[in-house]
C-alpha cells in the first residue's frame, strides 16, 4: 500500500462517526425533552456552545489566539436585531444567515490584519477590533440604542410555521437545530483535506508552507468561517432573547468564551459543547453561593486550570470514562483527547 | 491658545502617569515575553492601599504613596514566586488565560471588600487648585505627577543603563541561558524586576485615583491602554514606552476635548494601524519574539 493511500485511509477512519458521538447527540435531545422547565438555560447553553465551536475552529484547529471573538458575535447580534426591528428580513432563518454573512464579511476583512504578526500582535489586534466595535456601537447610539440596547424587537415565526413562545421551547429547538447543522458542517470541514492542512499549519507553519500549503489563504478562510459561526451565534442570541445591547461586544464575553473552550478542550469540536454545559453549570453553582461575585470563582477556575496544566486536566477528566470503555469494549478509549497546543 | 497649552500639559501629565503604570509591563511583556493582562490589578491594589491608609487611617498623602509602592511590590513578589514563575515557559494562550483569571478574581475581590463605587483619595490642600503660569492654567496635582514621574523615569533609565543590576537584567533578557552560565541568578533577577514593576504600577494606581478614577473595574478598563503603551512603544529601551505613553496621553486628552463624540475610537484605530505598519512597535526592536 502506498504512503498516500495509508494517509487517506487513516484520515477517513478518523472522520468516521462513532457510536459515542451519536449517543452524545441523543443525550442532548433527551435533555431537551426531559427538562421542560429549563428551556431558557438550555437554549443559552446551545448558543454558547455554537459560539465556542466557532472559537474552536480558529484556536483549536488553526492555532489563532483571539481575545476579541465577541466582535463577530456582536455584529451578528446587532445585524439580526436591526433586521428584525426595521423589517428588512423578517423570516428568522433567512435573517440568521444574513447576519452570519455580515459577520463573515467583517471576519474576511479583519483576517488580513490578524494573519500578520505573531501571537502578541494577534491578541492586540483582535482585542482592538472588538473594543473598536464597542466604541462604534456606543457612538452611533441612534442606530444601536446605545447602552439601553435595541428595544422592541419582535420576531416572526420561524419558516412562518413556529412562533416563538415565552417558555422558550421553540427557541431551544431552533437553537439546537442550528447548532447541530453547523456542527455537521464543521465536522465535515475539519476532517476534509482543508481541515487537515489547518492542523499542519497549527503544528508548524513553516513546514506547512514548505510542503505547499498556502498558509495565509487557509488562515483567512478559516478565520472568515469562524466569524460566520460567531455571527450566527450572536444572531441566535438576539432572536431567542429579543435583546441586543452593548455588552455583546464586551471583553468579558470573549474571555468567558476562552474559558468555555479551555474547560472542554480545544481541537476536537466537542470541547466547546461540553465546555458550554460545564461553564453554565459552574456559573449557576457559583451564583448561588455568592450571587454578585461569581466572577471570582470563574477566575479561580481559570487560574487552577492553567496551573494544573490543560493536558493533565483532560487526562484526569477522561480517566473514568476511559476505564469504563476499556472494560466494556476491551479497547482503547474512543473519546477523543484534545491535542495539546504548542 | 492657552486652552491648547493647558490640554497639552494635561496630556503630558496623563501620559507620564500611564508610563509609570505600564513600565512594569514593558519589562514583563516586552522583555520577558510574558503576556500579563493582570498588570492593572497590581495598580488597583496600590491605589486601594493608599486610599485606605489616607482616608481611613488618616495617614498623610505623601506617606501613602510609598506604601502603595511597597504593598504592590510585595503582592507582586509573592505572586511571582508562587504562580507566575511556573508560567514563563508556557504558551501565550496559557499566560492569557491565567492572567485573565487573576483579573476576574481581583475585580470580584475588591468589589467584595471595598464596594463597587469609585473612590477618591483625600488630597492635601497644597495639591488642589491651579497655578497661573503666564496665563496658562496648570493644575498643581498634575504638576506633581509630572515631577514625580519624570524623576522616576530618569532614575529607571539610569538603573537600566548604568548599574550592575541593569546590565544583569539586560543580559538575562537577551539570553537567559548564557546569562545563568555567567553566574547571573536569572530567576532572582526576574523576580526582583517583576516585583519592582508591580510596585511602580501600585504607585501609579495611587496617583491615578484622582485622574483616571479608581474602581474595581480598573484592571479591565485600562488593560488596553497598558498593552498599547508596550506594544506601540516596543521594548528595546525605556524610551520607546515612554514616548508611546506621552503620545497616547496627549492624543487621548486632545481627542476627548476636541472630538468628544469619537470617544476612544481614535486611539484604537491608531493602535491597529501602528501595529500593522510596524508589528514590533514604533520604536521597537523585538516586541514579539
Amino acid at each position: 500500500m502506498s504512503a498516500q493511500a495509508e494517509v487517506s485511509r487513516h484520515a477517513i477512519r478518523g472522520a468516521r462517526w462513532r457510536w459515542s458521538e451519536a449517543a452524545f447527540w441523543l443525550v442532548v435531545l433527551a435533555c431537551a425533552f426531559a427538562f421542560p422547565s429549563r428551556y431558557l438555560i438550555m437554549a443559552d447553553i446551545a448558543r454558547l456552545a455554537l459560539f465556542a465551536l466557532s472559537l474552536d475552529l480558529i484556536l483549536g484547529y488553526a492555532g489563532i489566539v483571539s481575545l476579541g471573538h465577541a466582535a463577530f458575535f456582536g455584529v451578528g447580534a446587532y445585524s439580526a436585531g436591526l433586521m428584525a426591528l426595521h423589517g428588512i428580513i423578517t423570516e428568522p432563518v433567512a435573517a440568521l444567515i444574513a447576519a452570519g454573512l455580515v459577520a463573515m464579511a467583517l471576519g474576511f476583512l479583519t483576517s488580513f490584519l490578524v494573519i500578520r504578526g505573531a501571537d502578541l500582535t494577534r491578541l492586540m489586534v483582535t482585542l482592538g477590533i472588538a473594543l473598536l466595535l464597542e466604541a462604534l456601537a456606543e457612538r452611533f447610539s441612534d442606530i444601536t440604542g446605545g447602552t439601553d440596547g435595541l428595544q422592541g424587537i419582535e420576531m416572526q415565526p420561524i419558516l412562518k410555521l413556529f412562533a416563538f413562545d415565552i417558555f422558550g421551547k421553540v427557541g431551544l429547538f431552533y437553537s439546537l437545530a442550528v447548532l447541530f447543522l453547523l456542527f455537521l458542517l464543521a465536522r465535515r470541514i475539519v476532517h476534509s483535506p482543508f481541515g487537515l492542512s489547518l492542523r499542519a499549519i497549527k503544528n508548524n507553519p513553516l513546514r506547512a508552507a514548505a510542503i505547499g500549503i498556502p498558509v495565509n489563504r487557509r488562515l483567512i478562510a478559516i478565520y472568515t468561517l469562524s466569524a460566520f459561526y460567531a455571527g450566527i451565534a450572536g444572531a441566535l442570541f438576539t432572536q431567542t432573547t429579543a435583546l441586543a445591547s452593548l455588552d455583546v461586544f464586551s471583553f468579558e464575553r470573549s474571555a468567558d468564551l476562552m474559558l468555555v473552550l479551555v474547560i472542554g478542550g480545544a481541537g476536537y469540536l466537542y470541547g466547546g459543547l461540553i465546555g458550554a454545559v460545564v461553564f453554565r453549570m459552574l456559573q449557576e453553582v457559583f451564583s448561588t453561593i455568592t450571587p454578585q461575585y461569581w466572577q471570582f470563582w470563574i477566575g479561580l477556575v481559570l487560574v487552577v486550570i492553567v496551573l494544573v496544566g490543560r493536558p493533565r486536566m483532560h487526562r484526569w477528566a477522561l480517566w473514568a470514562p476511559n476505564l469504563i470503555i476499556k472494560q466494556i469494549a476491551g479497547r482503547k478509549a474512543v473519546v477523543a483527547v484534545p491535542e495539546s497546543d504548542a | 491658545m492657552t486652552s491648547a497649552l493647558t490640554n497639552l500639559f494635561d496630556g503630558v501629565a496623563y501620559g507620564m502617569l500611564l508610563f509609570v503604570l505600564a513600565c512594569g509591563l514593558a519589562v514583563t511583556l516586552g522583555l520577558m515575553n510574558f503576556v500579563n493582562l493582570a498588570h492593572g490589578a497590581f495598580a488597583m491594589a496600590g491605589g486601594y492601599v493608599c486610599a485606605v491608609l489616607v482616608n481611613q487611617a488618616g495617614w498623610p498623602f505623601f506617606l501613602g504613596l510609598p506604601l502603595a509602592f511597597v504593598a504592590s511590590a510585595a503582592i507582586g513578589a509573592v505572586l511571582e514566586r508562587l504562580l507566575y514563575r511556573h508560567l514563563y515557559a508556557r504558551s501565550h494562550l496559557d499566560q492569557v488565560l491565567f492572567s485573565v483569571g487573576l483579573v476576574f478574581m481581583s475585580v470580584a475581590a475588591v468589589d467584595y471588600i471595598m464596594g463597587s463605587s469609585r473612590i477618591f483619595i483625600k488630597l492635601p490642600a497644597a495639591l488642589e487648585g491651579q497655578i497661573d503660569f503666564f496665563g496658562v492654567g496648570i493644575g498643581r496635582y498634575r504638576l506633581m505627577i509630572i515631577v514625580i514621574c519624570g524623576l522616576l523615569t530618569a532614575v529607571l533609565q539610569l538603573i537600566l543603563a548604568r548599574t550592575r543590576f541593569g546590565s544583569r537584567l539586560r543580559a538575562a533578557v537577551d539570553d537567559p541561558r548564557a546569562a545563568s552560565g555567567l553566574g547571573i541568578n536569572v530567576p532572582q533577577v526576574f523576580a526582583f524586576t517583576f516585583a519592582f514593576g508591580c510596585g511602580l504600577a501600585g504607585l501609579g494606581g495611587a496617583l491615578s485615583a484622582e485622574i483616571l478614577g479608581l474602581d474595581p473595574y480598573f484592571p479591565l478598563k485600562f488593560m488596553i491602554y497598558f498593552l498599547i503603551v508596550v506594544t506601540v512603544g516596543g521594548s528595546s529601551s525605556m524610551t520607546g514606552p515612554f514616548l508611546a505613553s506621552l503620545l497616547l496621553g496627549i492624543a487621548d486628552v486632545a481627542g476627548k476635548y476636541y472630538v468628544p463624540k469619537m470617544g476612544p475610537f481614535v486611539i484604537y484605530t491608531l493602535m491597529i494601524v501602528i501595529l500593522l505598519w510596524r508589528p514590533n512597535g514604533l520604536f521597537g526592536r523585538t516586541a514579539a519574539r
